[in-house]
């Protein structure tokens, strides 16, 4: 299969997030990461109650309020403007951080510029230039009690994402439970990426050429599917 | 017991040369810009930062950046919609920046402010910021040791105030600031209003008078996220 046939079966970032959101199970308490993990946030199955946490400060908060409706005050990790949903609190930094480390938080969702099959994360900094920049990331990638990652499957030029060993600076150290790219879902377990599903019409060994570490299938692997979904973001 | 002062110049007074500052609020939200613009207008020199940040735009913190007065940043992210004051400075080698994670940060002011020297977290184990920092496994896991971070002054901002020093917040403005209050030698703090004692509700008191040795009265304080779309510029 060419780069563009497996180009061609990729989910969007849209349908990455919905897939992610499916696991979101009702009653949990989540984190979702700056830029594309926001997204996740849109596709929560109906009927499920997730309470959205933001490092400074808000638990239940909701959608963006609209434009010229933004109180400066009230904003999310991305220092973008949010709404309220009844029932939210506010609290400060340490007591944040609390939530993130001590383990109270069911699932963190984060980006990554590489996982490898250990669980480890790197997604803060791609190399020793310009100005570095960290915020929450390591600590949320500890004690959330999954860290899910979505991501491409591959890098625009076509190079695993998902590897043997990162070779980008680390965020953390065997953190990473699961991972949703644009081709396959894949648990980590005990050192290994465990394939669950993968995109259909895709081969196995295409996807293993694709990958930059050892694919296990330790169980059934089921189709990858997602709905069409229009995304001004994708 | 009356913490009230009467300006922003007042209750920025004795900041000096080589003082470290704590800064509250993330972001925009919560930072203390007249209490900023007031200490450069004084123009200490020298000075180490505490923030989340590094300054955005040509006001706040960036704007101290501008006008010389910060030899290092102690921050988690560097960075936001316009941050050529701290990054011009730092790419020229002319400001230094301690990066510490976000909770790391957080967690490392409310040691400070509670007495606690060093603390042992996951976060970081296994990174570069970790690098040279002492290791230690409880019950099979790696941890790494901080220290408390404390500074001379902190500058904050903060909702409802009374003589007493008592403070509310205004919803996520809220964020570093009651955490900066607990670890300075002299806790300086901007409120919308004074009211009298008994004005707040006790059970409603998240900065207890004890941590604020300063309250100034700055009546529809600016915003810093909407000075910076207005494009405004502090010199």
């Amino acid at each position: 299969m060419s780069t563009q046939d497996f180009d061609a079966l990729k989910l969007s970032n849209a349908q990455i997030a919905w897939r992610a959101a499916q696991d979101i199970a009702d009653g949990t308490y989540v984190n979702l990461g700056i830029g594309f993990p926001e997204m996740v946030a849109r596709y929560q199955p109906p009927g499920r109650q997730t309470i959205f946490h933001t490092e400074n400060g808000i638990l239940d908060f909701g959608e963006p309020p609209a434009e010229g409706e933004e109180d400066w005050d009230l904003i999310n990790a991305g220092k973008r403007a949010v709404t309220l949903k009844p029932g939210a609190a506010f609290f400060h930094h340490a007591d944040s951080f609390a939530m993130v480390r001590g383990g109270h938080l069911d699932v963190a969702i984060l980006g990554a510029y590489q996982v490898a099959e250990t669980g480890d994360l790197a997604n803060w900094r791609i190399g020793s230039k310009g100005v570095p920049a960290v915020g929450g990331a390591m600590d949320l990638v500890h004690g959330a009690r999954q860290v899910f990652v979505i991501t491409e499957h591959v890098t625009k030029d076509g190079k695993p994402k998902l590897v043997e060993r990162c070779s980008f600076p680390l965020t953390g150290v065997a953190c990473v439970t699961r991972v949703y790219t644009s081709h396959a879902v894949i648990d980590i377990v005990e050192g290994r990426f465990v394939l669950r599903e993968m995109r259909p019409g895709l081969a196995f060994d295409t996807l293993q050429a694709m990958t930059g570490a050892a694919l296990h299938r330790d169980g059934p692997v089921t189709d990858l599917l997602a709905p069409a979904l229009y995304s001004p973001l994708a | 017991m009356d913490k009230q002062v009467a300006s922003a110049a007042e209750a920025v007074a004795g900041i000096g040369d080589g003082a470290t500052v704590m800064i509250g609020g993330f972001g925009g939200s919560g930072a203390p810009i007249e209490l900023i613009h007031a200490l450069i207008d004084k123009g200490p020199k020298g000075l180490t930062v505490i923030n989340n940040n590094a300054g955005n735009g040509r006001i706040g913190i960036a704007a101290m950046i501008d006008a010389g007065l910060v030899k290092k940043m102690i921050c988690s992210f560097p960075r936001s919609s316009d941050p050529r004051a701290f990054t011009d400075r730092y790419l020229a080698g002319e400001i230094e920046l301690e990066l510490v994670p976000q909770g790391t940060l957080a967690e490392r002011i409310r040691a400070g402010g509670a007495g606690i020297p060093a603390f042992y977290t996951p976060t970081g184990f296994g990174t570069e910021l970790a690098e040279g920092k002492v290791i230690a496994e409880f019950d099979g896991r790696s941890y790494v040791q901080e220290r408390w971070l404390k500074a001379d002054f902190a500058l904050i901002k903060a909702h409802l105030g009374d003589r007493h020093g008592n403070l509310t917040y205004n919803k996520a403005a809220r964020n570093f600031n009651p955490l900066m209050c607990t670890a300075a030698e002299t806790t300086i703090v901007q409120v919308s209003e004074i009211v009298p004692l008994g004005g707040i509700d006790p059970e409603h008191v998240v900065t207890p008078g004890i941590f604020v040795d300063r309250v100034v009265e700055i009546a529809d304080p600016a915003q810093e996220e909407v000075l910076i779309r207005a494009g405004a510029v502090y010199a």
